[in-house]
């Protein structure tokens, strides 16, 4: 059966369509996660962090729908560039002016 | 409660790469949700953009069990699940002391509207499932059409603004009170807030009985504002008393207003940033805003009055 889902799920990469048979019962999702799905190509701006100003008050990850802020035992590493959206709410939210700023344009 | 940086360590349960727009409240009050669960969580997910987006064949954003049902019937499936979990423990097939957090989280459009019997349904009958409604205040996953949540004179693709009408001609729904009336747990938050929606959610899972929580949810497609402004259209909506923070507890008696703005500031501070508030600004206008403030102290006033009634309960 896995075997079976795994060959649907490459299938539908590939933009072809798989037999009835081949597509998992109830619609169930089986695909591992996803953040396998960038959805940075959607940036029209992007989130600047500087390490310096930032004071890991982590305001910023809590606010991100993305998930986006990268956080190693309670310290900000950076930005998931696959992830981010560039909504921009991280810089609005952020208590320190320059530690989050937002820079026109999608592409670091 | 733990603090940002203890919380941070935690894992997100619900993660990235969902198709929501940039900007979009629901993966926040989401994330702060499954964040406070206390127990294993189960999500119940009726139609709505969260659902649309986060569980996109083949992908999924949760790394939790998940159940997409249908538009009207998110609660009852809840009450299903809940109901299940008795029974299997009943018959010894499940371990006694693993214990469960059912959620179902649900828009505007799923709770007050489509699911609102469903929903009245389960508060009724006592499940032990927490209700979570993303209130951003119409049908935004089909493109913006007026909800029972929608408040007087927004605009909408539903309810225009020309000479005919002003935008919506009613004032919302207040659920909050609707469910309150149920005796359940019942607790308006907003995703400001984090701090006290996550205590809520934590008090809601560990109460023994069914429990609400409304969120306020302000959608950048919707409400037309800039998608970075999310956070702070939400905080604009409690300082100005649109959206209070309060919770209904001992069966719908002892009412607790959560947080008073020092400065309860006016309602237009509240409605200039939004564009489907645009047309109050305009001349001739006035009476839209006027009608709108006194709508919101009346409801105000009147949340003061039950939460002064219980301070002795």
């Amino acid at each position: 059966m896995t075997v079976q889902i795994n060959d649907a799920i490459r299938k539908l990469d590939k933009k072809s369509f798989p037999a009835w048979y081949e597509i998992p019962l109830g619609g169930t999702l089986v695909a591992e996660g996803s953040t396998d799905y960038h959805t940075g190509s959607w940036r029209t701006k992007r989130p600047i962090w500087n390490a310096e100003e930032c004071s890991h008050c982590m305001i910023c990850w809590m606010y991100c729908p993305e998930t986006a802020i990268k956080v190693e035992n309670g310290k900000v590493v950076g930005i998931d560039t696959n992830l981010c959206k560039g909504c921009g709410i991280c810089a609005n939210e952020c208590p320190r002016e320059k530690a989050m700023t937002m820079a026109p344009g999608g592409e670091y | 409660m733990a603090s940002l940086k203890e919380l941070s360590q935690r894992e997100i349960l619900f993660t990235g790469g969902h198709r929501l727009c940039a900007g979009c409240p629901a993966p926040i009050v989401v994330k702060q949700v499954l964040l406070a669960a206390p127990h294993a969580p189960i999500v119940v997910n009726p139609t709505c953009c969260l659902e649309i987006s986060s569980a996109v064949f083949p992908y999924t954003a949760w790394k939790v069990p998940y159940y997409h049902n249908a538009f009207e019937n998110a609660a009852a499936v809840a009450s299903g699940i809940d109901a299940a979990i008795t029974a299997l423990r009943r018959r010894g097939k499940l371990d006694e002391n693993k214990k469960f957090s059912v959620i179902a989280i649900g828009g505007d459009g799923g709770t007050y509207d489509i699911g609102f019997q469903a929903l009245s349904g389960m508060l009724e009958r006592g499940h032990r499932v927490l209700y979570v409604c993303y209130d951003n205040g119409a049908y935004m996953n089909t493109g913006i059409q007026r909800s029972g949540a929608t408040p007087y004179g927004a605009w909408t693709t539903t309810s225009h603004v020309g000479d005919a009408q002003k935008g919506k001609q009613q004032h919302r729904k207040d659920l909050a009170w609707i469910a309150a009336a149920h005796g359940a747990y019942v607790a308006n938050a907003s995703l400001h807030n984090w701090r006290d929606l996550m205590r809520k959610v934590e008090k809601a899972l560990n109460y023994d009985g069914p429990s609400f929580i409304n969120v306020q949810a302000p959608c950048p497609r919707g409400w037309r504002f800039p998608e970075d402004k999310t956070v702070e259209i939400a905080r604009l909506g409690t300082e100005c008393c649109f959206y209070p923070l309060y919770e209904v507890e001992d069966r719908g008696r002892k009412w607790v207003i959560n947080y008073v703005p020092r400065n309860k500031i006016p309602v237009t501070e509240y409605l200039k940033p939004q564009g489907r508030f645009a047309h109050f600004f305009q001349k001739g206008n006035e009476y839209l805003i006027e009608e709108f403030q006194a709508e919101v102290d009346r409801r105000w006033e009147h949340l003061q009055r039950l939460a002064k009634m219980s301070e002795d309960l």
